[in-house]
């Protein structure tokens, strides 16, 4: 099959569309889908630490502490994630290599901003210059997957903070009286029951990022949106592989994508629920102990 | 991770690698015969071939990166390469913000390209953001459609979202040559900017100098014409 | 050039009023508030016609969902899950291509011509998607709250006497609407903020008429420093929710004031998100 495509021009149906399903670009669509998938692989749990984090500052005693995360609990409620994702990266970028700048080099007396340049030393580049391409991309990847996680943790964090007020309050009490600290109240008692309540917002904060990964290519990183544009757009006889305008097509691949990938986790998460509310002193664990009786 | 990539392809030019710099060359990769991806996903174009052997000459390393049309000043500026090269035409506005080489491709026309010959050139013209040509047509009076590749700008003609699209001649000529008469020419021919050259930071005045005299070199030899000949066709201009 | 030159000049951009080229060469603090706050002329715009819009829809669609009726509850079903389970950048790219693929000369209907063209511009088309979109999103909230109307109060209802439109329109609804009212708020902060998307696939500007981020964007740019015109951007999303949750909280208080001890302040922890 693949020696049949060395002569493109010549091949024709099946053949040609074989052909052209495995150039070397093609391939590279494919691959941008495990892209994506490592991409939330990586995000989510970060996000929850970052979630976990900020929901227990709003609970702080120390006053700048608490404001802290209060407003980083309430910043995606104001603010499109969209100006988080043009926004986070390149600031992050621009402040890596200028702290490094100012580490790495500091007898360089020329300013790091002149005009529009944004100069820093060549030690202080993020990455190096000289690294292969491939460093480069994981770079950039690293970074959309930090823009991801500070907005998603923020999401997570007021999904957190919901659920450990939702934890009843005779149990916290209870448990002071048996003499326990706030440490320890938070870490035996308040932290173990939360999930169950955070569940519901946790499972439908999964849904949003897996909705919002088509933004990656906003951020530079080719994913499958961009490729499918790349792909699908109007191909002239410069090309290989001629044809006319196929985003459409490409997109209602992108579409099925999503619509699978969503259906899949509504089923695993709504599986997971159900393991997780059994035994639970809940309405939902007693319809169950209830049916099961 | 490797297989995250982009499309790229590491370059090892000069024959000393260990010693030489490396150049990170910046381009759109959507600008047939200018610079597209190929279908073994590598950069390729007339700006490939040419910038291959301006870095040989020059005695750097180069590697390709491609980005998107509207971001490719900015990431210039902020370091995450270090040229552009991508059919960018050398005009005044944005000489202030970067340094042009020579141009190695003269000043050549911009058309308008439409579904008849006597579309009307100030009613809906669609362009690319960020082009000349787009600055023409804000300022000309007819109506500016925006988008973000070439690519969409020509769909936007064939599906009558717009009544022409403005560019560069010869990134159209192929649309208008393989249509089979759907797409033609329409209205005058109009000379802008002052030909097409390399981008760089204007902090990097020894790296400009470097390619300036490649491309010196190339012009005065007839590399260059030869090249835009194979790429563009008989009838582009050449120096 | 003054402030308010600039002002007069920009205040109105986005929808084609002052001055004809966007600002070249001088970008202060002045022209970026005042272009940046025209295009929220367009976030407003599409998020409240949609959301005006795409509450009645969602009503329909909640109830068919509910419906024990197989040809009712499946299609709406189905449209919920479509909408709801595909990134909205997919969807505004998708609608714009299908969307131009429609005859450009209108459909003859009758010997009447039905024009088709203003259905690609964003005003429209895009229009049309964020309407789909909270419809569906929407739908499933009150679907959920639907299914969470005490029992009691339909007893009490059918006791009354009441039927059909009458017991929907004083008993269902209103309780429905109140339960739903929490979630609802969240569903609106955020479709304001999907709003931004817009000009971001698919749908082209006309004319560098855009909306907030459009010309944030074109900022961030032209002066190739994103320190001012997202923060600008992002603080003028901060005020259009800070109102919004007003609002709505507003409303919520006159949903619930028939109820003894009614909690006076809207809570919205964003535990459900679109």
């Amino acid at each position: 099959m693949f020696a049949d495509c060395a002569d493109p021009k010549s091949l024709e149906g099946l053949v040609w569309f074989l052909c052209y399903l495995t150039t070397g670009k093609q391939v590279l669509f494919y691959w941008s889908f495990l892209t994506v998938l490592t991409l939330m692989a990586i995000t989510a749990p970060i996000a929850l630490g970052f979630g976990f984090g900020g929901a227990l500052a709003t609970r702080s005693h120390i006053a700048p502490l608490r404001w802290l995360g209060m407003g980083y609990t309430s910043m995606v409620r104001g603010v499109p994630d969209i100006v988080f994702f043009l926004f986070v990266p390149v600031a992050l970028d621009q402040g890596l290599e200028w702290i490094r700048h100012k580490t790495l080099c500091p007898d360089w007396t020329e300013p790091v901003r002149q005009g529009a340049d944004f100069v820093v030393c060549a030690a202080a580049k993020l990455p190096l210059s000289s690294s292969p391409q491939s460093v480069h991309q994981v770079y950039g990847f690293v970074l959309a997957v930090v823009a991801f996680s500070i907005v998603f943790g923020a999401f997570a964090a007021n999904v957190l903070a919901g659920a450990m007020q939702a934890v009843p309050h005779a149990q916290l009490e209870t448990a002071e009286a048996y003499g326990m600290s706030r440490r320890q109240v938070s870490r035996r008692i308040l932290i173990p029951q939360m999930w169950v309540y955070a569940l519901p917002g946790l499972s439908n904060l999964w849904m949003i990022l897996i909705k919002a990964t088509p933004l990656l290519f906003l951020l530079g990183v080719s994913d499958i949106v961009y490729w499918a544009r790349e792909l699908g757009a109007r191909k002239s006889q410069i090309y290989d592989f001629p044809h006319p305008d196929w985003r459409l097509w490409y997109f209602l691949v992108l579409l099925v994508f999503y619509l699978a990938m969503t259906r899949v986790s509504e089923v695993v998460l709504r599986r997971v629920t159900r393991r997780l509310t059994r035994g639970q002193a809940t309405m939902a664990g007693e319809a169950m102990r209830k049916a099961g009786a | 991770m490797k297989k995250l990539a982009l499309m790229t392809a590491v370059l090892a030019l000069a024959a000393g690698m260990a010693t030489a710099q490396t150049v990170r060359m910046g381009t759109e990769g959507a600008y047939p015969p200018y610079n597209f991806i190929n279908d073994k996903g590598e950069v390729d174009g007339y700006e490939r071939e040419l910038g291959d052997k301006l870095c040989a000459m020059a005695g750097v390393t180069c590697e390709w990166v491609t980005t998107d049309w509207d971001s490719i000043i900015p990431n210039l500026l902020s370091g995450n390469y270090d040229t552009i090269i991508a059919g960018m035409s050398i005009t005044p506005e944005r000489g202030e913000v970067v340094d042009f080489t020579q141009n190695y491709i003269p000043p050549a026309g911009s058309s308008y390209m439409a579904l008849k010959a006597d579309a009307n050139t100030m009613g809906r013209i669609s362009v690319q953001v960020g082009t000349i040509q787009a600055d023409y047509i804000a300022s000309s009076g007819a109506t500016l459609l925006e988008f973000a590749t070439l690519d969409d700008t020509v769909a936007a003609v064939k599906n009558g979202e717009a009544d022409a699209v403005f560019a560069d001649r010869d990134a159209l000529l192929p649309f208008v040559e393989e249509s089979k008469g759907e797409f033609v020419w329409a209205g005058d021919e109009v000379q802008l900017g002052g030909g097409v050259g390399m981008a760089l930071r204007k902090t990097d005045t020894e790296l400009r100098a470097k390619f300036d005299a490649a491309i010196s070199t190339l012009k005065a030899d007839g590399t260059i014409n030869a090249m835009i000949k194979k790429w563009f066709g008989d009838e582009a201009v050449v120096f | 050039m003054s402030c308010g030159q600039i002002i007069l000049d920009y205040g109105l951009r986005s929808i084609g009023i002052g001055a004809q080229l966007l600002p070249r060469g001088e970008f202060s603090l002045c022209h970026q508030f005042t272009l940046i706050g025209s295009g929220l002329i367009w976030n407003i715009y599409f998020a409240v016609l949609a959301l005006a819009t795409g509450f009645f829809a969602a009503t329909g669609l909640a109830l068919a969902k509910s419906a024990r009726a197989r040809w009712l509850r499946k299609p709406a079903e189905w449209f919920i899950f479509l909408f709801r389970g595909s990134p909205l950048f997919i969807q505004f790219f998708l609608a714009y291509e299908m969307l131009v693929l429609l005859p450009r000369g209108g459909f003859d209907i009758f010997g009447m011509t039905v024009a088709t063209s203003w259905l690609t511009k964003a005003w429209a088309g895009a229009l049309i998607v964020l309407f789909l979109n909270t419809a569906a999103y929407s739908a499933e909230i009150f679907y959920g709250a639907l299914m969470a109307v005490p029992k009691g109060d339909i007893e009490a209802a059918d006791a009354y006497g009441m039927t059909g439109w009458k017991k929907f329109r004083w008993v269902i609804w209103p309780t429905m609407l109140r339960l739903a009212w929490p979630s609802y708020t969240n569903e609106a902060i955020f479709l304001f903020h999907a709003t931004t998307l817009v000009f971001f696939s698919g749908f082209p500007s006309f004319q560098q008429k855009g909306d907030a981020l459009y010309y944030a964007k074109f900022f961030a740019d032209k002066t190739f420093n994103p320190f001012v015109p997202y923060p600008i951007a992002a603080f003028y999303f901060v005020l259009l929710t800070l109102s919004l949750i007003g609002l709505f909280g507003w409303v919520n208080r006159r949903l619930n004031r028939h109820l003894p001890g009614a909690r006076p302040r809207l809570r919205i922890r964003p535990q459900i998100i679109r």
